[in-house]
């Protein structure tokens, strides 16, 4: 199957110091990858390299076999098709929840207000928030925000999905309603890629695991067998930070 | 106590002529404030080291000097240097707006920089261009941050302008000067009732503003 997402010979320096180097990979449709790693391994600054928030060193991004980093020019046009929910939901803290789900789709879709609105409570209903769709970013909880960003991730009808430890800045009772609308979506068979150190949940949700060290894929595996057999000692060395014994 | 001598002949219409002076002043200056110091705050936020240092010491002139100073500089000191009529009315404008860009980039530059960088990259991160990103992302927040600190600044102006009657202007101040002066034999005492309406035209007029800008701050509180 052609993949929809294709990433080739990437390369990424910040100055002298390479964060990613030679990442090769596709994903197909409806894939769900996880991707874990020690912080600085380059995980996030992968993600921001897909959808063209970092320029990138060599190599090349490609979404439906065009490229999308190196800034093509239909750039914006390429992120329409790319939805990433970050870290610090970062909501537009002057509009309300509905205007923040329908800003980019009228905006950047040229959709009717009507019709934006429709799909929005139709999916603020799906996540829970249909009641808030007034309230201001500030009036909600993380998760709720979170919930909300996702939401407005979703309103562009993306092809994939990237998720940025969502869940990182969270309380911990608020996490698991985050990752049961992640859960959600991967029933949808939506493509996502989703870095997250919630170690039960990648093993839930995940087709496929990337493990990265140093800025280099080191793993590529089925997560059953990633999480009791992996294949370096790299990755066995990362999974037992995650594990307490007496 | 000396309120009838408002009333007495024009007194109380050269008061509101006076104060009409100081208005159109601080409107003008304003006006020219908010203009360039937009400009202003924007190019500071641009990092150029040659910007940086000349809008700093911009800055700190403006924050050392007190106003009445500068408005001797200007109408005494450059019309002398230099051999120019520059009236009392435009040299005040020219110390107010120099005073009131200054501030007004510095509050600009202030609000630009407080917009964190993720709301540009989740502006772009939904495909909406730069320009888009501006117009309904990042403007809206800046203009709510910054309209209650520039109404500060506008009230602020507007109470300064009762320096300009140091260079000359017959403005609020100066017409209730006369006005005791000339009521001095018939009514010793009318200072207080006359600095007491000074008072209250100062109050009206800076009253609404400020209102204005509790409306907003409360309107976008959210």
């Amino acid at each position: 199957m052609e993949p929809v997402l294709k990433i080739e010979h990437l390369n990424k320096k910040f100055d002298d110091f390479t964060v990613l180097e030679d990442i090769n990979l596709s994903i197909a449709k409806g894939e769900v990858v996880v991707i874990v790693g020690s912080s600085g391994c380059g995980k996030s600054t992968l993600l921001r390299c897909i959808n063209g928030l970092e320029d990138i060193n060599d190599g090349r991004v490609l979404l439906d076999g065009e490229t999308v980093n190196p800034g093509s020019r239909n750039l914006t046009k390429s992120r329409e098709k790319i939805g990433m929910v970050f870290q610090s939901y970062d909501l537009f803290p002057h509009k309300t929840i509905l205007e923040n789900a329908i800003l980019a789709p009228m905006k950047v879709q040229k959709r009717s207000r009507k019709e934006a609105v429709e799909e929005a409570m139709q999916l603020l209903d799906r996540v829970g928030l249909a009641s808030r769709k007034d309230s201001y970013p500030r009036q909600l909880s993380g998760g709720q925000k979170q919930r909300v960003a996702i939401v407005r991730a979703l309103m562009m009808n993306p092809e994939v999905l990237l998720f940025d430890e969502v869940t990182a800045a969270l309380d911990p009772e608020m996490v698991r309603e985050v990752l049961d609308v992640i859960l959600d979506l991967a029933k949808q068979k939506r493509t996502m890629l989703i870095v997250t150190h919630e170690m039960s949940f990648a093993k839930a949700i995940a087709d496929r695991i990337l493990f990265l060290d140093g800025g280099r894929i080191i793993e590529d595996s089925d997560p059953k067998e990633f999480f009791t057999s992996p294949k370096t000692e790299r990755a066995e060395r990362f999974l037992r930070t995650f594990e307490y014994e007496k | 106590m000396g309120f009838e001598v408002i009333f007495k002949g024009k007194n109380f219409i050269r008061l509101l002529s006076g104060l009409g002076v100081a208005l159109r002043i601080s409107v003008i200056s304003v006006a020219i404030s908010i203009a360039l110091g937009i400009v202003i705050g924007m190019l500071m936020t641009l990092k150029k080291p040659v910007i940086n240092a000349v809008t700093r010491v911009y800055l700190e002139i403006v924050r050392i000097m007190p106003q009445m100073v500068l408005l001797f500089i200007v109408f005494f000191g450059f019309t002398k240097m230099t051999g120019s009529n520059l009236s009392a009315e435009l040299s005040s404008i020219i110390v107010f707006s120099f005073w009131g860009t200054a501030e007004m980039a510095d509050l600009v530059r202030g609000c630009m920089i407080s917009i964190p960088v993720i709301q540009y990259e989740s502006s772009k991160a939904l495909g909406l261009t730069r320009l888009q990103t501006y117009i309904y992302v990042i403007i809206p927040q800046i203009v709510r941050r910054l309209i209650p600190l520039s109404i500060n600044l506008i009230t602020r102006m507007i109470k300064t302008t009762s320096l300009i009657m140091m260079i000359g202007i017959v403005e609020v101040l100066k017409v209730a000067q006369q006005i005791i002066e000339a009521n001095r034999k018939s009514a010793p005492k009318a200072a207080f009732g006359v600095f007491a309406a000074v008072f209250l035209l100062y109050f009206l007029a800076c009253w609404p503003i400020s209102c204005l800008s509790k409306y907003l701050e409360k309107k976008w509180e959210n």
